[in-house]
This record gives structure tokens, sequence and C-alpha cells, in this order.
């Protein structure tokens, strides 16, 4: 009871602190001087029409590669940590059937999420999306393959494989910055094409594409390890 | 409506703090973890809100040459972006230790993990 009362103290601190945030807040009418200069600059430098997806991959790049390695650990520790719980192939568990709705809905919807998660990371320079949202889409695809039947395996060595090729390949491509156009992780290695059409803003939709993929088949190895543990 | 989303993130932080202090099974602090998670999203997108602009993204609707006139801040959105993923990483890492921890004691109550208690 006593816990429970200091609970309710500090949400009620919390909560003044941010009435008062709430209350001393004035909007900007103004970009800043960061969100100007890319507000600026990013056609003239990138040729991407998509501000948010230019800061993520080109001026700021290597957060993002960062970001990915940091994905990358989650998934091998959610593996490690796992490895012990999971059955080794031969024996299978008991699962209640899906049910004919959600196994013809998933042969049906599985190639069209599929399709729909390559064209969000292929267009991230042009419309909202990129290649995280891409890739969380292609996981989710897998994630109704396991819906509708949890006891199915899935190539672990196949995934790892998509993961370290992608992941690779983008850092090749950030390398390839170096040697041919300004910095690591320049997109000048390609033309810039014309603004708005598919093929431009040079490398930026050929490593969001590698990311999409990357973070697809981790998502989905972070899938698959979960659902292969055993009941203790 | 920049205070809505601003307010709104806010009392999504306290909700998840509170469901986080006062409930004692794993998995629902897990939840209210993710709940707190998208308030902090849900402020910083709301920082970066500027009333009558359009997405910072070049299309029909805002022209090349007066960008800075016409885009709301597209910082925050590129911060949102890799917070949301980072999250993701350690939601899935939190349930992974609480099927362990699952596994070790076969109760989900974290008053019974009474180990790191002094």
């Amino acid at each position: 009871m006593v816990s429970r009362f200091f609970v309710f103290l500090l949400i009620a601190g919390v909560g003044a602190i941010f009435a008062a945030l709430l209350a001393g807040y004035v909007p900007d009418h103004e970009l800043n001087l960061t969100a100007r200069y890319y507000a600026e600059n990013t056609v003239r430098d990138t040729g991407a029409a998509n501000i948010v997806a230019a800061i993520v991959v080109t001026y700021r790049g290597l957060d993002t590669l960062g970001e990915v390695t940091v994905l990358f650990l989650t998934a091998a520790i959610v593996g490690l940590v796992l490895a012990g719980s999971q059955h080794q192939g031969t024996h299978r568990r008991e699962v209640p059937v899906s049910g004919e709705l959600l196994v013809t809905g998933a042969r049906l919807l599985v190639p069209l999420i599929l399709l729909l998660g390559v064209y969000v990371f292929v267009n991230g320079h042009l419309t909202p999306g990129g290649g995280f949202q891409g890739g969380a889409i292609l996981a989710s695809a897998i994630l109704l393959l396991l819906l509708a039947d949890p006891v199915r395996e899935f190539s672990h060595r196949l995934i790892s494989a998509i993961e370290s090729t992608s992941g690779l390949i983008f850092v090749g491509i950030g390398g390839l910055g170096i040697l041919y156009a300004g910095g690591f992780l320049d997109n000048r290695i390609l033309p810039l094409g014309t603004l708005g059409e598919l093929f431009s803003a040079g490398a930026i939709p050929v490593i969001y594409s590698f990311i999409g993929l990357k973070v697809g088949a981790e998502f989905s190895s972070m899938l698959v390890d979960l659902s292969e543990t055993e009941e203790p | 409506m920049e205070y809505i989303a601003l307010a709104t993130g806010f009392i999504l932080i306290l909700i998840g703090l509170f469901g986080a202090l006062t409930n004692r099974n794993i998995l629902r602090m897990i939840v209210s973890f993710t709940v707190a998670d998208t308030g902090v999203n849900l402020v910083i997108i709301a920082v970066g809100y500027m009333r009558g602009r359009a997405a910072p993204i070049i299309d029909a609707a805002v022209a090349a040459a007066d960008t800075v006139a016409r885009v709301i801040d597209p910082v925050p959105q590129a911060l949102v972006l890799t917070a949301i993923v980072i999250g993701v990483g350690v939601t899935a890492l939190m349930l992974a230790y609480a099927y362990k921890l699952y596994e070790k004691k076969h109760t989900l109550d974290i008053s019974k993990f009474t180990e790191l208690k002094w």
C-alpha cells in the first residue's frame, strides 16, 4: 500500500513536470537552423524527394549503420538467449489446427505483403517509407506464415545469409563513396537523375533496399527464434 | 492540434510509467514500457509539427524551390524512425529475458525474483 502511494507521488511529480513543459511550449513558426539546411540542400545534394530518407541514408548514414548494427546485435542476443530452449527438429510440438480461413488467407496474402514491403523500400526516396518500414512489412509476412503454421521450419542459414550479405553490401557501397564521391556513404557514386523518378537520388534507393532486406531478415530471425522456443 | 498530440504523448508516457511500476506481471510491465515508448515517439513527432505545413517530401504539393517555407521539421521524424526500430529490438530482448526468467522459476511475478533485492 505504501509503495502504491509512492508510485502515485512519482506519477504526480512527473505529470507536473510534463504539464509545465506543455504550458511553456511554443510551436515553431520557422524551421530551425539544422532543418533549414536539410530543407534547402537535400535536392541539390542528394536528389531525393523524401527529406527524411536523405537524412537517414546520406546525411546521417553513419548513424543508420550503427542502428542496423544495434538491430543485428539484438537479433543475435535473442537467438543466443533462447538457444538452449529451442526444439531440435525431430520431435514436433502439438499445436491446435490454425483453421481454413487463416491458412488460405495466408496463402493469398503473403506474396502481396512481400510485394508491398519491396515497393515500400524501393520507393523510400520518393514516398513516405523506406528500408526500416519495408523490412518490418516483410517480417510481417513471415509472422503471418508462422501464425498459419506454427511448426513451419524456416531456414536459419538462408535468413542469416540474406542478413549478412545485405549488411556487407551496405558497408561496401559506403566504402565506394570514399573512392568515387565525397566520403563514406556518399550517394553520388551513381547519377542523381531527375527528381521524383524511381532511378534517381544516386545510391539512396540501392542502400535503402539492402537496409530493407537486412531489417526484414533480422526481424524474421527474431520472430522465428521466439516461435521455435519450446514450453519449459 | 500540436497541443493535443503533445498532451497525448505525455499522458501515454505517464500511463506506461504507472503500469510498469504497479503491475507485478513481467509481461504486463513489458507492455507498459512499449506504451511509454509510443508516448515518447509521439512527443518528439509533435515537437516537429508546424501548423499549415506539409510532410517533408517534395512532390506536387511542395515545390522544390520553396521547401523551406512549406515543410515541417524532418529531423524529429528521422529520430523517431530510429527510436521505433530500437524500441522493437528492446521489446524483443525483454521478451526473450522474460521467457528465460519464466523457464527458471515457472512464474512471471516480479515479487518472486528476490536475488537482486537488498
